[in-house]
């Protein structure tokens, strides 16, 4: 490793530095801090009260609700599918976790679009959603409302946990659940025996970063859902709040955004913590 | 016989791993399948151990056909090749996985652990973890965890793969006097005919999917039944007109086989060969390697390069120095079997050798 | 040990329990997540009759919003392949205060909600903003036209590039540099002549995602880009979610199945890139 950093000249070493520095600073650093700066700039107490309207409020709790839906669900998923493409091989596994990706490398707007056109008016599957509610006699709506939204969320953070997770399996081989399916331990027995305890760095990861991602998530939702105060979501609300123009609802939207610049840090640093765990892993287990 | 493959057959698409494999396997015997890297050992044993699914054939283990039954059930140990030691799991927890999962009451557990632990040799190491290990450690771990839930059979996939040289060779011991002490009947793959031949009490040799020969290392050594098993076992190299060299005849053979351990030279005032200098011929010696404990010497016998070893304790030779050769016999082979042929000139001659 | 093709059929017999639940499960919600809503997508727009098709997406504000997107795209990529380069070479090779901290801001972009990023941008670079103040004075309009566009699209764009580079750099053998540096190479003709060559498949794949990204970009953009038809600021998403908004489903799925279409080509383009480069990896 250390060989590796055959020493450039001391001039090139502090230009490229010096550029990469000056890089980030202006294209991340400036805009982290003007996100600060321009949530308090009426102020703390107005900060702090344009974080406790009702419409922040219901945006916070409709965020919530989608957020730890989507992790739930795609933790789960993540597992199953991680499981399925390195413990087996089976034709088609390429395609399949091509397939998982897809979210990965389409415009959210689609993802919105997509379930306009399911569930909408036009999409056939509102017809099954009608006959369910006359069935059931409730009256559950899929496009701008709750579920359209935490739907939305869902697909944009599907592949988020298995895409940490199957690296570290396929690092790890199967031989390990190969020999105690040998002995006749059941699948449930080896998944928490032997591979939780390997991935479960991993699988945290991919949690917070469903996590943040779903916090985030802007394009996709501003298709399906359109009532502010009732399916709005936080970046949702910030968008409301600054295009309202006026220079408190300007600044309330960067109060609302400076909560999520926290949250966005926390992760950038837990991922630290945790890559940085993962290495002294690997070091401890080579050595 | 107590393990038995019977006209087993396997494939991978195109690739024949299996082709009318016939094996039986005596109880209590230590076994070694050896072959040449993708002759098709890996796949006979992880067929037995029911990690792969045979296309056709019977497996049979202690009488009974096993094919359908799971492998958990078939009451075997495995050893992989790189142990695939539970690593979130200390030595202790590893020898009483598979003892939990047959829900032996605690207190047996680990009366049997412990018994594996003072058997193998690990006392001290029960809390440990497998990266805390020597590669030497981490066998003996793997091959306790096999054996804990009391296996009728015991299968390890190269179990040396994985250890330096330097350790290799007293593991080897360890495991074959371990072996024998348990008494379990045990198959094991290896592509090294030193590690075989020292280990096994009996060898199988693989070769493009089939089975060449199935006898005891001495057998397999002096009586090699076909060409391929010949040339594979010891330092062999391949001469096609051996019939020039004297003392043999042409025959309907393909060419032979000679080991250098079946050629011998001497100078022409060494007494010790006076009786059969007679029926020697003349080489040239072309190359000297010094091989640590004796010299490999090349000889050119009128165009056929010969190799032979010769102890440090002879006199000195020098490359085109003139030598008289003698070859005590050789493997000639055609397309199906070998055959031993002896030197005909030195019929009856008491022979000396060093 | 053995040769690929064995590896490679090996696990056939399945010996590790749980491959039907699994996948059946992974199926069936891949199905109903992900498939089916994208297939709608796909069926109504084949209701479209191919002339309607043409005639829906070749209008003029449409093609202008595609050659907005993608040339505002393609010039932030090239711009983050130059500073990507800088950055993960600095990253890996160099050891300087503050290096865990440039190293974990790279993440910023990818962790930041987009709209938080959107409205940051907007203001940062308006005619009163931080950065725009002083750039306006220079006469140098930044919000509102193609030029804040593509710093959006920059911004959103840089962690792809330095992420794919990074590992590769990291394992790069250093005997190749060695080698040439023996032979008398100079420090920049190894640069170029060595070490770019390797690099390239990693530069190429950070180029494709971050691309893939930038075209389908919405919420960092549409805040900084001012979204005017006569300035050709529009981006193909907010042309989408304005259709939608018009409940003109015809157009929206029409120029959807484009960005589809360019999409899977750019998966498909970065999945043999990443075919190509382990198989050079492999075999030396």
């Amino acid at each position: 490793m250390q060989e590796n950093k055959r020493k450039e000249s001391k001039a090139t070493q502090i230009v490229l530095i010096t550029i990469s520095v000056l890089f980030i600073t202006l294209m991340l650093v400036i805009p982290l801090i003007s996100v600060i700066n321009n949530s308090l700039s009426e102020g703390v107490s107005f900060y702090f009260k344009s974080l406790q309207t009702e419409y922040v409020l219901s945006a916070l709790k409709i965020t919530l609700l989608a957020t730890v839906i989507a992790a739930v669900v795609n933790s789960f998923f993540g597992i199953m599918a991680a499981w399925l493409i390195t413990k087996f091989s089976f034709k088609g596994k390429q395609l399949l976790a091509t397939l998982i990706d897809i979210p990965f490398s389409i415009s959210p707007v689609i993802a919105g679009l997509a379930f306009i056109m399911t569930f909408g008016r036009l999409g056939w599957g509102s017809n099954y959603i009608d006959k369910i509610n006359e069935f059931f006699g409730t009256n559950i709506q899929i496009v701008f409302a709750i579920p359209g939204v935490i739907l939305a969320t869902v697909f944009v953070t599907f592949p988020f946990v298995s895409r940490e997770i199957i690296p570290v399996l396929n690092a790890q081989g199967k031989e390990e659940e190969e020999a105690a399916a040998l002995m006749g331990a059941s699948g449930f027995m080896i998944f928490r025996k032997i591979t939780f305890p390997h991935i479960k760095w991993a699988f945290l990861y991919g949690i917070i970063l469903c996590t943040s991602r779903a916090l985030g998530e802007f394009g996709a939702v501003n298709a399906l859902s359109k009532t502010r105060g009732e399916t709005f979501t936080l970046p949702l609300e910030i968008d409301a709040l600054y295009l309202s123009g006026s220079n408190d609802s300007i600044t309330s939207a960067f109060a609302v955004s400076s909560i999520l610049v926290f949250i966005a840090i926390a992760v950038i640093i837990v991922r630290n913590i945790v890559e940085f765990k993962a290495k002294k892993k690997l070091e401890h287990i080579e050595s | 016989m107590y393990v038995e493959l019977k006209n087993i057959e396997k494939s991978y698409g195109n690739y024949k791993a299996s082709d009318h494999i016939n094996i039986g396997i005596g109880k209590g015997k230590l076994v070694a399948l050896l072959g040449p890297s993708g002759s098709g050992k890996t796949t006979i044993l992880r067929m037995i151990a029911g990690l792969e699914t045979p296309n056709a054939g019977d497996i049979i283990i202690d009488g009974k056909r096993v094919n359908d039954i799971a492998p958990a059930e078939r009451g075997i140990g495995f050893v992989f090749q790189n142990y695939a030691l539970f690593r979130y799991m200390t030595v202790y927890e590893n020898l009483a996985f598979g003892l939990k999962i047959k829900k032996l009451p605690k207190k047996q557990i680990k009366e049997r652990v412990i018994e594996l632990i003072e058997l193998t040799g690990l006392k001290g190491l029960e809390k440990r973890y497998p990266n805390q290990l020597s590669g030497g450690q981490r066998q003996r771990v793997a091959f306790a965890r096999a054996l804990a839930p009391n296996p009728s059979l015991l299968l390890l996939d190269e179990p040396f793969a994985a250890i330096d040289a330097k350790v290799r060779a007293e593991l080897r011991s360890w495991l074959r006097e371990m072996i024998h002490k348990v008494g379990i009947t045990s198959i094991f793959v290896t592509h090294d005919q030193d590690e075989a031949v020292e280990v096994a009490d009996e060898i199988i040799i693989t070769n493009k999917g089939q089975i060449e020969q199935i006898a005891a290392p001495i057998e397999i050594y002096k009586n090699p039944k076909t060409p391929f098993v010949a040339e594979f076992i010891g330092q062999s190299s391949k001469i096609d007109d051996y019939h020039k060299l004297r003392g043999f005849e042409k025959g309907d053979y393909k060419g032979a086989i000679i080991r250098p351990e079946f050629v011998e030279s001497f100078k022409s005032d060494n007494v010790k060969f006076k009786d059969v200098i007679n029926y020697s011929e003349d080489g040239v010696i072309e190359d000297i390697y010094f091989r640590g404990n004796c010299l490999e010497v090349k000889l050119n016998v009128g165009g056929i390069i010969l190799t032979t070893k010769r102890s440090l304790e002879r006199r000195p030779i020098q490359i085109g120095e003139r030598m008289h050769v003698i070859v005590y016999r050789l493997y000639a082979y055609d397309n199906e079997r070998a055959y031993l042929l002896e030197n005909k000139d030195l019929k009856g001659k008491e022979l000396v050798t060093f | 040990m053995k040769g690929h093709k064995i590896k490679k059929y090996i696990r056939k017999d399945r010996v590790i329990p749980g491959f039907d639940l699994t996948m059946g499960i992974s199926l069936l919600m891949l199905s109903f997540i992900i498939l089916l809503p994208l297939v709608s997508v796909l069926v109504f727009s084949f209701k479209l009759t191919p002339t309607e098709f043409f005639r829906l997406v070749t209008k003029e504000n449409i093609l202008n919003a595609f050659r907005t997107s993608i040339l505002c795209s393609v010039i932030a990529s090239f711009i983050n392949c130059f500073f990507g380069m800088i950055l993960a070479w600095v990253l890996v090779r160099y050891d300087f205060f503050g290096k865990r901290l440039l190293d974990g801001l790279i993440e910023l972009p990818f962790a930041l909600p987009t709209a938080v990023a959107g409205i940051t941008l907007s203001k940062l670079y308006s005619d009163t903003g931080m950065l725009g103040k002083p750039l306006t004075i220079l006469g140098l309009k930044v919000s509102y036209t193609k030029l804040g566009l593509t710093i959006a699209l920059i911004f959103i764009g840089i962690p792809f590039v330095v992420r794919a580079i990074q590992p590769v750099l990291e394992n790069l053998d250093s005997q190749y540099e060695e080698a040439a540096y023996i032979l008398g190479a100079s420090k920049a003709k190894t640069f170029f002549k060595v070490i770019l060559p390797e690099l390239r498949p990693a530069l190429l794949t950070g180029f494709g995602l971050a691309f893939a990204r930038g075209i389908g970009e919405y919420g960092s953009v549409i805040y900084i880009s001012g979204n005017s038809a006569k300035e050709q600021t529009q981006v193909v998403s907010y042309i989408i979610m304005q259709k939608l908004n018009y409940v003109d489903y015809a157009s929206a799925t029409a120029i959807a199945l484009v960005m589809l279409i360019i999409s899977f080509f750019i998966l498909l383009f970065i999945n043999i890139l990443q075919i190509c480069q382990s198989r050079r990896t492999n075999h030396v």
